[in-house]
């Protein structure tokens, strides 16, 4: 497969608290990979690491033999094009003072300023009419539109270019559950048709599994779990995930998964510190832990095809009913 | 048995310059001591101002007709003092954001300890270990430390849970919990949906549960009322709803949900179209547009909520049941 973004060893630290703690994956072009994880995880901050809209402290991102964190910055500048990202707040992430066509123009021309008005007002309302809205809402401004009308005026804005990598951010968290769906399925569409490849961030465990190739499982800065979408919901490997999944409130008629028992209270920071420090991260709240899991950190292993869990007793829970007795 | 809330015929407006917005329209339930009651909506559907308007925290632009009765007086047109002996004592809220709804500058203790030294009278020194006691009783863990505690040093989780401790101390007959986990991670929202379960079998308070998740509702409900474009669209036992919603929304709604279980599905099931605008006026059933089902007389006449006690719906042509 086509690798749009390679990722390694990135760390990240806010004022020597490492946030970001060596994360390595791959993401190729048409696949979309979510990314799942509780606040304070480090999601939003691998999104801004990775388009180095913040400064990691250490690893590499490679985009298309391009190394985004030590190129020149005139090069990151022209490559721009081709990374964007859509973010939680849909009001909040546009200009007031622009009308919707104009903050969909901007990026074209900023980038190809040679397009005359013609010709970019034409994109512009190509683009509009793509995500769901009308070319007459190019006069109008963001506070006169809802809020699923503003994620659609974000999207276009970054779909414009026709990035290579699209982050998404928390996209649907703000809105209503019957919005929800639509900007889901656009954003569905849009990958089908333009075939870049998608970083999609949320806290919402069953839109990443209706829209995702691959999802990554985030804790405490590391990547504990990697899989194929199927493969995550229907055998979650680590103890972590399983906590996630168990947590996912249901409607009545839904079957639930067994819940894991043992503390669920994430810990505090001064209690992060020491849990990052040697070990697995995980052990206060895991209600399977061993005594290696105080002192020995767990790799990622390949527990199946595709299939990568940190855990010491990653080969046990492919067993799951044993595992969660 | 006379119902702990009552409401009846509420109407709230909102005069706007561009003119009125009916935010709740011809709004009519009641509650019962001990029950759970969920309300589900999309935004501007007006689940919220409903018990805005109950707690007598409309913004000052609002107008409002109808009744609102709670334990057989009326709150609409209480005075201040009159009000002020009920709401944070016998009728209590909790919101969605707990950082915003304590104060930041007091102590958790000290915050907890004045609802009991203003409502009950009690000496601040009883009022705190009270208020360490109720800590106890919603599991906070190390109770002692916290009431020293500012509202920012404690997670979201646990912010939460100083709220519905403040909101039982004075052993309330109606706790208001509006989207109390909507913040909150899923691990943490289950917890609290956990304590919200425990808290009601051990105080037997009616419990008004505001929530734009249905999956939330569901596992503490008793009853659903479904909230479309400011009115009640269907209002019935929480295990009818799911296992037989009768308004088309609440159905559509249902649908819309995506689920962790099951299979998984190309696309995600959408409901076309918008809610109306607010302001709009309508003659017609408000979620027509919306509506595969509509036909000429949904265009034409809006409907109203029938049906009996146990199972409402303001629907021409409801699903059949």
């Amino acid at each position: 497969m086509n690798t749009v973004l390679r990722v390694r060893d990135l760390r990240v630290d806010f004022g020597g608290h490492a946030v970001l703690r060596g994360v390595n994956f791959d993401l190729s072009a048409g696949e979309t990979v979510g990314l799942v994880g509780e606040s304070g995880s480090g999601k939003s901050t691998l999104a801004r690491a990775v388009l180095r809209l913040l400064q990691p402290a250490q690893g590499s991102v490679n985009f298309y033999g391009l190394d985004l964190l030590t190129c020149p910055a005139a090069a990151l500048r022209a490559r721009r094009r081709d990374l964007q990202i859509v973010f939680q707040d849909p009001l909040a992430s546009l200009d007031p003072r622009m009308t919707v066509g104009q903050a969909i123009a901007e990026p074209v021309e900023i980038f190809e300023p040679g397009l005359n008005g013609g010709a970019r007002l034409q994109l512009v309302n190509a683009m509009l009419e793509r995500v769901g809205l009308s070319a007459g809402m190019a006069g109008r401004y963001p506070h006169e539109l809802s809020g699923g009308q503003c994620q659609r005026v974000g999207i276009a804005r970054a779909m414009i270019l026709s990035p290579k990598l699209l982050v998404c951010d928390e996209v649907v968290s703000s809105l209503d559950v019957s919005i929800q769906g639509q900007i889901v399925n656009l954003l569905l569409d849009l990958q089908r048709e333009a075939g870049m490849a998608v970083l999609f961030i949320s806290h919402n465990l069953a839109v990443v599994r209706h829209l995702s190739h691959r999802v990554l499982v985030i804790y405490l800065g590391k990547l504990v779990e990697i899989a194929p979408c199927d493969a995550l919901f229907a055998a979650p490997v680590h103890p972590y995930t399983r906590a996630l999944l168990a947590a996912v409130p249901r409607l009545p008629h839904a079957a639930r998964a067994p819940a894991p028992a043992g503390p669920v209270v994430p810990p505090e920071p001064a209690l992060q510190e020491r849990l990052m420090a040697s070990g697995c991260a995980f052990r206060d709240r895991c209600p399977y832990v061993l005594p290696v899991c105080e002192t020995n950190e767990p790799p990622l292993v390949e527990v199946a095809a595709g299939h990568w869990a940190a855990c010491h007793r990653s080969q046990e829970t492919l067993i799951p009913l044993s595992f969660a007795s | 048995m006379l119902p702990t809330l009552s409401v009846d015929r509420l109407r709230v407006s909102f005069s706007h310059r561009t003119g009125t917005i009916e935010a709740v329209e011809r709004v009519s339930f009641a509650i019962a001591p001990s029950e759970c009651v969920g309300i589900v909506g999309e935004s501007g559907s007006g689940k919220t101002q409903i018990f805005m308007a109950a707690m007598g925290l409309l913004a000052g632009s609002a107008n409002v007709s109808g009744s609102i009765r709670f334990e057989g007086k009326e709150l609409l047109s209480a005075d201040a003092p009159t009000l002020n002996r009920v709401r944070g004592s016998k009728l209590t809220m909790i919101f969605q954001d707990p950082i915003t709804s304590l104060t930041p500058h007091l102590a958790v203790g000290t915050q907890l300890a004045e609802v009991l030294v203003s409502h009950r009278g009690m000496r601040w020194n009883d009022a705190r270990s009270c208020a360490l006691h109720m800590l106890e009783r919603v599991q906070v863990p190390e109770p002692k430390r916290r009431l020293n505690q500012y509202p920012h040093e404690l997670s979201g989780g646990m912010r939460q849970r100083v709220m519905i401790a403040m909101s039982l101390l004075c052993e309330p007959s109606l706790v208001i919990a509006d989207e109390p986990t909507t913040a909150l991670d899923v691990t943490i929202q289950a917890q609290i949906i956990e304590l919200l379960r425990a808290v009601r079998g051990e105080f037997g308070m009616a419990l008004a549960l505001i929530s734009h998740d249905l999956a939330v509702v569901a596992g503490l409900a008793d009853r659903i009322l479904v909230m479309y474009a400011g009115s009640i669209v269907e209002n019935a036992n929480a295990d009818e709803i799911f296992r037989r919603p009768r308004h088309p929304y609440t159905a559509e709604l249902l649908k819309c949900i995506p689920s962790v279980s099951g299979s998984r599905l190309a696309r995600l099931p959408t409901l076309a179209g918008q809610p109306p605008q607010p302001g709009e006026v309508l003659e017609a059933c408000p979620f027509a547009p919306r509506c595969s089902r509509a036909a000429d007389r949904c265009r034409a006449e809006r409907p109203q909520l029938m049906g009996t006690a146990g199972a409402q719906v303001a629907c021409h042509f409801p699903l059949a049941s």
